[in-house]
């Protein structure tokens, strides 16, 4: 397994937000993380990479424990991640935003920034331009162009379609089997179930901090999704 | 024409003042921490440079050359073994640290160096002028202030055209998402924090080879490079350099007045600007 | 019926403790040398200064490196109005109060404007201000400094009954009423500072301390608090040195305005003893003063230690000797957190 989580929990202080999490993403698999607002899948990508330090068994990185690394350690073994709400680095042009995503880990692959350019061409015209001074959706290619520079082997995306128009929705979506193509395992964590049903493999969906449904995405039912989203049958 | 003279002179002094200020304002830049020992870490390089002339009789400048990896690496650890440890959302751990170490380091100086003051000589330098025809400028001022530009625009260079200075800017915008790039905070403090220890070395060679210094010097020259820091504008460079300038000259005029006013008259310009520019005179858009 | 309150049983014991104390304490010149009156009086004022920077720092986030502005200015003005207006000592006191409270106006005004730790340098920078000026007083001694007259040291208003009470010297008779004073000002001090911190006003104060904005949601004004803050911990400084410069009877602008003496000494105080609490500053006097007869002999490396051992405290017990003691022990001798009565918390907190 690329990547498992073994009874992964997390706290925000006294409050806990996973309990006992249990997931696993194959090398070159896409994998869609579903659940409503507050369920903690923000949590577990923040727990994956290091944002949230845990015991080291509870996450493992082809077999090794990788919990208690710090999230630089996570990434540099080729781990990256979108982060809910883009994060971009206002003090950085949209190039150095690219380029930073790639400048302590550079694996060999398909994904420098001429690649990038080809992805997503609007970002070569806006490349001088300071980062946040994009539009939502460019922001967010930018965010994911600045995750894929290191080549990473998992690509984990927190809610890339967060507040965009569907037209730019459909164009960043779109961008998500070519990545696969370039080798990337994927997770997508949605709340657009029929955004992430339509590109994953798996899903997983979660409530309250626990996993509440694991099946192909090609053999759910709303009806066992409904009940995994919003507890008792509707 | 004494006016001009002192004009020039005051700019001159400024120059001096922004070698001060610069170590402070990139370690506040970067991770928003003010140390109240850079004061003191001027007047510690200042004895060290002087050591490396006197005990192993180096030119002052291959003295400096030879203290800055010095002062890098004892930057490196004050960061990592102690400021890295209080950095966080409450200001007080670091402020009541570097208070500490600020007040530690002045009585060790004291006990190891006595009370008495010291300069490092600086050979034919030290008396030498330069006549501009107007004004007659001496070498060493003139000097420091080339260096002061040197040092601003290397440290620019650094920030906007390296990799480091993008992890730099990056990390001070948001930490935890530069995490994310790979980039290790606490190291790229450390490394922040031994180049301010350059700068400071820079300083240090001006300041000891143009006046005297002891170990109790410290704290005033931390407020001249804290005020041109707030008078240019958190974060900017040249608005440091700016700003030592306006002290340098409002204490060279306020000397030309009165001997007894020239400390005063800077602090006082500093409160007018304050007062007129809360934000300094060429504060950063994004803060 | 459930009511908040602060009150514990170790907090009854204290308030009798401390009564049984302050009497203690005023009967002491009876027996006590002179000597030991001096060192409490040193012990006292700077418990003052502590306790007051404490509740600047630790209680409402206002980190002043600049508290040896009122200091110098209380004792100052104190000396003016001895000197110029021909005050008795005593009553020239508050006047050293007053004006702190009046530089603390512009002070304030100005510091406020610098955030977080420019705040810091800000109020240092006011300190030096005043200290220059200060030295330009000439009729006061300029940068020299003076002594306070005689005439004025040999009618300080009670030292006549002290003398005859005690049967002691002009000398030690003012060491006497300077250390009462001492006594009176620090419980006020301590005691204000412990009402405040029980009172609505504490409770907005640790809001605006946690976090602004919360504390604006809720109706507190952050701003007018920190001025009130500021400006009543300014007053009290200015009396405190007020008083000191009253004992020794000379000054001048370096030893009034002295950083190291009034800032530096207070805030290790504080550090050491455990920041936030009411505790901390009195443990931390008696540390400071047990280590300051040690190491009398050995100058800087007196101060290098006091400072090294600041910085491993901050490392090591950032809430300081109190912290680790009322961690262990559960002991809150002035209790100022509200704890609900009557009500069982499940899980509790
Ligand atoms: N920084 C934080 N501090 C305290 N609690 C937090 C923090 N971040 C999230 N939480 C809480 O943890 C729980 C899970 O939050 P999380 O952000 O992981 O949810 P999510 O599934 O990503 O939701 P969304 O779809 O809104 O992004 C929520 O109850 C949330 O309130
Ligand atoms: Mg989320």
């Amino acid at each position: 397994m690329l990547l498992q989580t073994h009874g992964l929990t997390a706290n925000y202080g006294q409050f806990r937000a996973l309990f006992g999490v249990d997931i696993a993403v194959a090398a070159g698999e896409c994998v869609a993380i579903i659940g409503a607002n507050g369920a903690g899948k923000s949590t577990l990508m923040r727990a994956i990479t290091g944002v949230i330090r845990n015991e080291p068994a509870m996450v493992l990185h082809r077999g090794e424990p990788i919990g208690a690394l710090s999230s630089a350690e996570v990434m540099k073994r080729g781990i990256a991640m979108v982060p809910e709400g883009r994060r971009l680095f206002p003090s950085l042009s949209v190039e150095e935003n690219l380029l930073i995503g790639g400048q302590v880990r550079k694996a060999p692959g398909p994904w420098n920034l001429e690649a990038i350019y080809e992805l997503f061409p609007i970002l070569r015209e806006r490349r001088r331009n300071p980062g946040t001074a994009l539009s939502g959706g460019q922001q967010q290619m930018v965010a994911i162009g600045r995750a894929l520079m290191s080549n990473p082997e998992l690509l984990l995306c927190d809610e890339i379609s967060l507040g965009l128009a569907p037209v730019v929705i459909r164009d960043i979506y779109a961008a998500l089997p070519k990545i696969r193509a370039g080798g990337a395992a994927i997770v997508v964590v949605e709340q657009d179930i029929g955004k992430a049903l339509a590109v994953a493999d798996r899903v997983y969906c979660m409530m309250e901090g626990r996993v509440t449904l694991t099946a192909k995405a090609a053999d759910v039912s709303r009806q066992q999704i409904h009940t995994a989203y919003f507890g008792e049958a509707a | 024409m004494i006016w001009l003279d002192t004009l020039v002179q005051g700019i001159l002094l400024g120059g001096l003042y922004a070698l001060f200020a610069a170590g402070l304002s990139l370690v506040f830049g970067i991770m928003r921490l003010v140390n109240l020992a850079h004061g003191d870490l001027i007047v510690f390089a200042a004895y060290l440079v002087l050591m490396g002339v006197t005990l192993l009789g180096l030119s002052p400048w291959i003295a400096a050359l030879v203290a800055m990896p010095l002062m890098f690496g004892l930057g490196w650890l004050l960061q990592t073994v102690v400021l890295n440890r209080v950095l966080g959302k409450d200001i007080l751990p670091p402020l009541l640290v570097t208070f500490g170490l600020s007040v530690a380091l002045q009585n060790g100086l004291l006990e190891a160096f006595s009370a008495d003051s010291r300069r490092i000589p600086a050979g034919s330098l030290e008396g030498a002028s330069l006549d501009l025809g107007l004004v007659t400028v001496g070498v060493m001022p003139l000097l420091t202030f080339a260096s002061a530009i040197v040092v601003i625009v290397a440290l620019n260079g650094l920030f906007y055209h390296t990799a480091l200075g993008r992890a730099f800017r990056a990390t001070s915008d948001d930490a935890v998402t530069a995490g994310l790039m790979g980039i290790e905070p606490k190291r790229i403090f450390a490394m922040a924090t031994g180049i301010a220890m350059v700068v400071v070395t820079i300083a240090a060679l001006y300041l000891g080879m143009r006046s005297n210094f002891d170990p109790s010097i410290g704290p005033a020259r931390l407020i001249y490079a804290f005020e041109a820091v707030i008078i240019g504008g958190l974060g900017s460079l040249w608005g440091t350099l700016a700003g030592g300038v306006i002290i340098g000259v409002a204490q060279t005029f306020g000397a030309a007045v009165n001997p007894e006013w020239q400390i005063l008259a800077g602090h006082i310009a500093f409160l007018v600007v304050m007062l007129l520019k809360p934000r300094g005179l060429f504060p950063r858009a994004v803060d | 019926m459930y009511r908040l309150t602060t009150r514990t049983r170790a907090g009854t014991a204290t308030a009798i403790a401390v009564l049984v104390l302050v009497i203690a304490g005023m009967a002491l010149p009876a027996f006590a040398s002179r000597g030991v009156i001096q060192d409490l009086f040193f012990i006292l004022t700077m418990l003052t200064l502590a306790q007051i920077w404490n509740l600047l720092a630790g209680y409402g986030g206002l980190v002043s490196v600049g508290q040896q502005a009122f200091v110098g200015i209380g004792a100052y003005a104190m000396f003016a109005g001895v000197i110029l207006l021909g005050w008795n000592p005593v009553w020239a006191i508050p006047l050293g109060g007053l004006a702190a409270l009046l530089l603390a106006i512009p002070t304030a005004y100005f510091a406020f404007r610098l955030q977080g730790a420019y705040f810091a340098i800000g109020t240092w920078v006011i300190a030096e201000v005043t200290r220059l000026l200060v030295a330009q007083w000439k009729t006061l001694g300029g940068g020299t400094g003076t002594s306070l007259p005689r005439e004025a040291t040999s009618n300080i208003l009670g030292t006549d009954l002290i003398r005859a009470l005690f049967s002691v010297r002009e000398a030690a008779a003012r060491d006497i009423l300077a250390y009462w004073l001492a006594l009176v000002l620090v419980v006020a001090v301590t005691g204000g500072i412990y009402w405040l911190l029980r009172s609505r006003l504490g409770l907005a104060l640790s809001a605006v301390r946690d976090n602004v904005e919360a504390a604006r949601s809720v109706g507190v004004d952050a701003g007018r608090i920190k001025w009130a803050v500021f400006l009543i911990a300014a007053a009290a400084t200015g009396l405190t040195g007020a008083l000191i410069f009253m004992q020794t009877a000379r000054i001048s602008p370096d030893a009034a305005f002295a950083v190291t003496d009034w800032t530096a000494y207070v805030i290790f105080i504080v550090v050491i003893g455990g920041i936030g609490t009411i505790e901390g500053p009195i443990l931390g006097v008696l540390v400071f003063f047990v280590l300051r007869s040690a190491l009398a002999d050995y100058g800087s490396w007196y101060l290098m230690t006091l400072g090294l051992i600041a910085i491993a405290v901050m490392l090591f017990a950032p809430k300081g000797l109190w912290g680790l003691i009322s961690a262990r022990s559960g002991l809150h001798l002035f209790p100022v957190r509200r704890k609900l009565v009557g009500l069982k918390i499940e899980g509790g907190i």
